[in-house]
């Protein structure tokens, strides 16, 4: 219960985030450039039905599990990877992945990370936009 | 709350479409067979336990089963949560008083895809969809679409 309620206190994230917006991460994923490695820290649901191609599902951010898959998948990693993490789970202000997953990556030392900022939910903000799209596992 | 969406699309240009029929057992071992909740008013919400706008909405759908239970309404939770573990334990501290069954991604994908929580349907007596409400409700927006449909006091 505790972990939960955590989680709720540090699910809105200060302003001063490094945001992504949905048309600028759509348009490094048309591009010939490198891409950042992209991870969804939302449900496994939520990706299942539909997710960015090429994105990684590792577990929901507010969950411990969720943030120990997140290390173990970076820590390999060296520290000026770029790395875009998304969810997508809910409003902006009240995702509860989001916010755990950065700090996680910014304890571990990571300088190049950036969160794609979906303000409703995926659907919405990516999906309906009409954004490269993929379902299933991967 | 501000952002809060709020999309009730009334169906009322169009026949209402026939909601995706499931068989599914709850968090008590109860078979939940969405055919015979027919003369039956259903609200069918799709949600999960770290969900903040649906920690919300939980409360109000217990005092919304209490309050209409006697005129037909009859309140079905759709877990979207990975863990089963953390739903059964959400169910016992917020004493749900309406079944709670665990959704997978076919079955939000018969419901048009839920992508993003909460999401909530309004199903008729005759099974059929009559609102989905994508996002944090207004339950007054709710007991003003279920009103209509409900056995009269």
């Amino acid at each position: 219960m505790y972990t939960i309620l955590l989680a709720l206190l540090l699910a809105t994230p200060p302003p001063d985030l490094p945001l992504i917006q949905p048309a600028d991460l759509a348009a490094v994923l048309k591009s010939e450039g490198p891409r950042p490695l992209i991870i969804q820290v939302g449900f496994h649901v939520l990706y299942t039905q539909a997710h960015i191609p090429g994105s990684e599902y590792i577990g929901p951010g507010s969950r411990p599990d969720g943030i120990q898959q997140l290390h173990q998948r970076v820590d390999p990693l060296p520290r000026t990877r770029e790395i875009v993490l998304y969810c997508g789970c809910c409003p902006w202000e009240r995702c509860p992945n989001m916010h755990p997953a950065f700090q996680e990556l910014q304890s571990m030392g990571f300088t190049n990370v950036k969160l794609l900022y979906i303000a409703n939910n995926f659907g919405k903000d990516w999906v309906d936009k009409g954004y490269p799209v993929a379902t299933g596992e991967r | 709350m501000t952002s809060a969406i709020v999309l009730g699309i009334l169906l009322a240009a169009t026949p209402p479409a026939q909601a995706p029929s499931f068989a599914l057992t709850d968090l008590h071992g109860q078979k939940i067979e969405l055919t015979a909740y027919r003369g039956h008013v259903v609200l069918l919400d799709f949600w999960a336990t770290w969900c903040a706008p649906c920690r919300s909405e939980i409360p109000r759908l217990i005092d919304l089963q209490t309050k209409y239970r006697a005129r037909g309404l009859r309140v079905i939770g759709i877990s979207l949560d990975d863990d089963p573990a953390a739903v059964r334990a959400f169910d016992q501290e917020f004493k749900m008083n309406y079944p709670v069954v665990i959704g997978d991604a076919a079955l939000a994908a018969r419901y048009g895809r839920i992508l993003g929580l909460p999401v909530m349907f309004v199903i008729d007596q005759d099974g059929r969809i009559r609102a989905r409400y994508d996002g944090e409700t207004d339950m007054r927006a709710i007991e003003r679409a279920i009103a209509p449909l409900l056995k009269a006091k």
